[in-house]
């Protein structure tokens, strides 16, 4: 009999009104397991993201989260001429904690440098978001999501826009996070990231397959259910999805 | 330079552009980055019947300006849920409808001579009720944004996710639109329909190019908003300009020199969506 999951869903349905935007999502994510969310754009990533959040009440089936989940968001969507420290953003975390009056002091602080000190970046706190790079923004934002305490950390495409080696630094951070208990959920378009994970689930406005990286990654069938295209083996090995149809304007 | 110092209504007029400099300074750094500029005029330019018609009846300008201010927002809110009527549409529509309201109010018989003082304010007339509206105003606003600055923050930086953070991006919204709202209300009297919007967008924009960091940039916004009051004050008494306008004017003069300084650091922050490294 395993521990109790941190993430447990059962024929879940999740919108916004109206029609949901996933429906027939079931899985389950254990302590310390990664799962990789692979799917389209508009495929239902973010909206299976904001159901874990408990932004979105289930449509249909049940989702039970045991854990906190914090919120990691490409940092494209913040803002980089906004005048904050790393240490600011990190701080953020401190906030859902306290009562609206208080504003984080002392002890907030130190917890956001410990954070910032986790993710490698305990140097650069002073240093202003927005000149930070890519990969550097991406972990202060992790950073902010340890502040919070959260048990299971939610990222939205952490590798895009990152080079090879930035890529490489954040993705031994996340193994290395889900090594402490956490659960780790990181939507990506990558297939090969997606195999670095335990587990993988296919979304495209339904479920199309979860399970172990092998069995869902190596299954024509499901990434063209998934990408509504047509996946081609490219000589010398990998894969790429063809768009399905493209209409000229 | 102390001169004018000795005349009891420059006295006044000295209090109360500091005071007003200092409220709408800090508050106007929130104004900027919630994108709240246009807000900001509108709702000023939307009072004016409210300011006519407290004019017409003898009474403060407060008296007036506060329930115009309460049902311009109402009815923006009303009209933008009118389907096929964005928001955009519907803060214009409101907008030129009441100030076309105050118009012909201003320019009915009725109307009192002076009524150009409610557009561009005079600065030099204010009560000893301005004042102190001025000073509540002024408590006001420091006491609100040393209270929700770290939820201001948040729901600033990354609206998306605010929520699971802890922080309403709408309540944010509200809280500074009522400051906002308050802070035009009282300082119309001073500077005038027309010009009142100065305040809360020239310093804080100016101390954007000098600041990497909310708190600074928010004391260094309220303390050149002072300034520039004092700046156009003594102006207005040398040269003989009209008292708001020549404040006006002074604002804009520092966000140029703020420019320029911005320029020779050459350290303003990059656009949203530019990477470095």
């Amino acid at each position: 009999m395993p521990a109790a999951a941190l993430i447990e869903a059962e024929g879940l349905a999740a919108g916004y009104g109206g029609a949901p935007a996933i429906s027939e999502v079931e899985f389950a994510l254990q302590a310390g397991q990664t799962l990789a969310l692979l799917g389209p754009n508009g495929g239902g990533k973010t909206t299976l993201l904001r159901a874990l959040l408990g932004e979105l009440r289930p449509l249909a089936g049940r989702l039970a989260v045991a854990a906190r989940c914090g919120s990691v968001p490409q940092t494209e969507r913040s803002r980089l001429d906004y005048p904050v420290s790393a240490l600011d953003v990190a701080t953020m975390g401190s906030l859902s904690a306290l009562p609206w009056w208080r504003r984080p002091g002392r002890r907030e602080r130190e917890a956001a440098a410990s954070a910032l000190a986790r993710v490698g970046l305990g140097e650069l706190a002073g240093e202003t978001f927005g000149r930070l790079s890519g990969g550097q923004r991406q972990r202060v934002l992790i950073a902010r999501a340890l502040v919070q305490d959260a048990g299971v950390l939610l990222l939205d495409e952490p590798f895009s826009g990152l080079d090879r080696p930035s890529a490489d630094g954040l993705e031994a951070l996340i193994g290395d996070l889900a090594g402490e208990g956490r659960g780790v959920v990181l939507a990506t378009h990558d297939l090969e990231q997606a195999r670095a994970c335990d587990l993988v689930l296919c979304i495209n406005k339904r479920q199309v397959a979860c399970g172990a990286p092998a069995r869902v990654l190596d299954d024509l069938g499901v990434l063209e259910a998934t990408y509504g295209g047509a996946i081609v083996e490219i000589p010398g090995g990998g894969r790429a999805i063809l768009p399905p149809h493209h209409h000229h304007h | 330079m102390l001169e004018p110092l000795s005349e009891p209504f420059m006295q006044r007029a000295l209090a109360e552009v500091i005071l007003l400099g200092l409220a709408g300074g800090a508050l106007g750094c929130w104004v900027v980055f919630y994108g709240f500029s246009y807000a900001a005029e509108s709702l000023a330019h939307s009072i004016f019947p409210g300011l006519v018609l407290a004019a017409i009846a003898g009474v403060p300008l407060l008296l007036g300006a506060a329930p115009a201010i309460v049902l311009a927002a109402a009815a923006i809110a009303l009209v933008a849920r009118i389907a096929g009527v964005g928001r955009d549409a519907a803060v214009a529509v409101v907008v030129t409808t009441m100030f076309g309201l105050g118009a012909l109010l201003a320019l009915s018989p009725s109307s009192p001579p002076g009524i150009e003082s409610l557009l561009f304010g005079d600065v030099f007339g204010v009560t000893d009720g301005d004042l102190a509206a001025a000073a509540v105003l002024a408590v006001l606003v420091a006491v609100a944004l040393r209270l929700l600055y770290g939820r201001l923050l948040v729901a600033g930086f990354d609206r998306g996710t605010a929520r699971s953070l802890g922080v309403s991006p709408a309540v944010a919204d509200a809280a500074l639109l009522v400051l906002l709202g308050a802070g035009i209300v009282v300082a119309v009297q001073g500077l005038g329909n027309l010009l009142v919007v100065a305040v809360f967008v020239g310093p804080a924009a100016a101390a954007r190019r000098l600041s990497e960091r909310m708190l600074p940039m928010m004391l260094l916004a309220a303390g050149l908003a002072a300034l520039a009051g004092v700046a156009g004050l003594y102006l207005s008494y040398y040269a003989g300009t009209a008292g708001g306008a020549s404040v006006a004017s002074a604002i804009v003069a520092i966000y140029l020199v703020s420019l320029l300084l911005g320029q020779l650091r050459g350290s303003s922050l990059p656009r949203a969506g530019v990477t470095i490294g």
